[in-house]
């Protein structure tokens, strides 16, 4: 692996902030080059949520994503706003639950997962986002899923350690799930 | 190895802060540095420490003046707006000679501008901001892990000289999470036979001041204050060199600007053009002696910056004109691309 840049967007409230703390950190306990950028601001109050995460070999640059590897869109706006500029080869994740639209680039590998009707079905309806990484980590041909649970137990504080389970349970979800 | 940890840059200055002995903050919250006060808030009441939310940005400086006249080591932060707020109190406290910590997550202006990244403060930063002749450390951080570094050195470097350091940061560093380590934290204290601690009746009490109405005694505590500068900017610069070997090109950018140019540069060798970057990583002292002598061996040079042009004039002081600067900037919260500054490259390197 030498650089993957990923790119997470959605509406606030969706988790996607979390998402993104959630490969940061995976990436920490793997001695990569990490960083994580999230959008602040007007951006935030106004409803959609971004966060730009670098995983790398090599230190990193800048944390400005401007062509990432990997898109994560969460709702609509988010992918028409951020389509044309994934790199070609590149992946796209989509909450297809939430956007219904076809992707007219034939040259980026597009997931659809229904994640927040998954989530909503168990009764875990704010843990979409986390059905989606465990997708894109089975998916990702430089990711892996080894090492979730330890993450997932630095990510979710001790009071609410209850959390645990249910984000790797929506993991384990989204590795499962079969396009 | 260390362990490290991941934090956002605003955490790290705290939580640096605390390791170096500051047990009093004074702030107002502004965005994008109220992490800074949300974690000493949450952290110094647990370590016997003070942390204040002011009426004002002007109440919370004057509480720094007062706290460090006391011998404390003690800070302050805000944003570009507040530090505006902030600038007599800045003055008072370098017309004192007391040593504070003053950190400025910048975000665009003028005015109340927006809270988007900026560098536009550099002017303020290393040029006064307050009245009168007097100068701060301005220590410019790329990373999280700077952030830690240079808030530790910052207080160092305020003590040994007696004098205000300035933590010129910006939005983007401040808001992001990189893995840091403290381990090398090197933590520096310093006497402070000066400070106002109560004379126990046993020696004569010192006096913190900056009002000297006889215009002899006001220049001989000038004098002797840029005499203390003179030291600073003889042993304190700081900078990086970045594949500046066989540069011809040199691109000079701190903060995130330098980050976003290092990706231009790696992108132009690619392309066989010999770029190179010097990140100052103190604006104040600027790093005139790597700039001069690059002068004498590239054909170039470009100003990478968040705002429209202030750095740049030190960079033409530096290297006294001999070749040109130009300039690449976005400002007012925008960033320039790795793309706009490569461009910016290609274009030295053609000689337009």
């Amino acid at each position: 692996m030498k650089t993957t840049q990923i790119l997470i967007a959605g509406f606030g409230g969706q988790g996607i902030l979390f998402a993104g703390k959630f490969l940061a950190y995976k990436g920490l306990l793997e001695d990569k080059q990490v960083s994580w950028l999230p959008s602040y601001g007007p951006e935030m109050r106004g409803g959609t949520a971004n966060c730009n995460v670098i995983l790398s070999e090599t230190p990193v640059g800048s944390p400005i994503i401007t062509d990432p590897d990997v898109l994560v869109a969460m709702n609509l706006p988010s992918l028409e706003k951020y389509i044309d500029t994934v790199v070609p080869g590149g992946q796209v994740y989509l909450d297809s639950s939430l956007i219904n639209t076809q992707i007219k680039r034939t040259d980026v590998q597009v997931f659809s997962i229904p994640a927040t009707a998954m989530a909503k079905e168990r009764d875990m309806a704010s843990l979409a986002n986390m059905i989606i990484m465990g997708h894109l980590l089975q998916n990702h041909p430089e990711l892996t899923f080894e090492g979730t649970a330890e993450t997932v137990q630095k990510l979710v504080p001790a009071k609410k350690a209850a959390l645990v389970e249910l984000n790797m349970n929506a993991l384990m979800l989204g590795k499962e799930y079969k396009q | 190895m260390a362990e490290r940890v991941l934090m956002k840059g605003n955490e790290a200055i705290a939580e640096a802060a605390i390791r170096a002995g500051c047990r009093h903050y004074f702030g107002y919250p502004i965005t994008p540095q109220t992490e800074i006060a949300a974690y000493m808030a949450k952290k110094m009441p647990k370590i016997g420490g003070v942390f204040l939310q002011a009426e004002s940005e002007i109440a919370s400086i004057n509480m720094v003046y007062g706290a460090a006249a006391a011998g404390m080591r003690v800070m302050t932060s805000s944003s570009s707006p507040g530090i505006s707020l902030k600038a007599e109190g800045l003055s008072y406290i370098a017309g004192s000679d007391v040593p504070a910590l003053v950190v400025n997550v910048q975000r665009g202006g003028p005015g109340l501008g927006g809270i988007q990244p900026s560098q536009s403060d550099y002017f303020q930063a290393t040029k006064g901001g307050g009245h009168g002749d007097y100068r701060m450390i301005v220590l410019a951080p790329a990373s999280v892990q700077e952030m830690a570094n240079l808030t530790i050195k910052g207080f160092n470097l305020a003590d040994k000289y007696l004098m205000t350091s300035m933590i010129l940061a910006d939005g983007t560093i401040g808001q992001m999470m990189e893995p840091i380590s403290f381990e090398d934290a090197q933590i520096e204290t310093y006497e402070k036979p000066w400070a106002l601690t109560g004379t126990d009746c046993k020696r004569k009490h010192n006096v913190v001041n900056s009002l000297y109405l006889q215009p002899d005694q006001l220049e001989k505590k000038n004098f002797e204050r840029f005499e203390r500068y003179r030291q600073v900017e003889e042993n304190e610069a700081m900078w990086e060199e970045y594949m500046m070997e066989d540069a011809e090109i040199c691109v000079v950018a701190f903060g995130i600007a330098s980050r976003v140019a290092k990706n231009a540069i790696v992108a132009a060798r690619k392309e066989g053009i010999k770029v190179g970057l010097i990140r100052p990583i103190t604006l104040w002292p600027f790093p005139k002696k790597p700039l001069a002598a690059a002068a004498e061996k590239v054909n170039s040079f470009i100003s990478v910056e968040l705002s429209m042009g202030q750095m740049i004039e030190d960079v033409r002081l530096a290297t006294q004109c001999k070749k040109p600067v130009s300039l690449c900037n976005r400002c007012g919260g925008m960033i320039p691309s790795p793309d706009e500054v490569l461009e910016t490259i290609r274009n030295a390197q053609k000689g337009v």
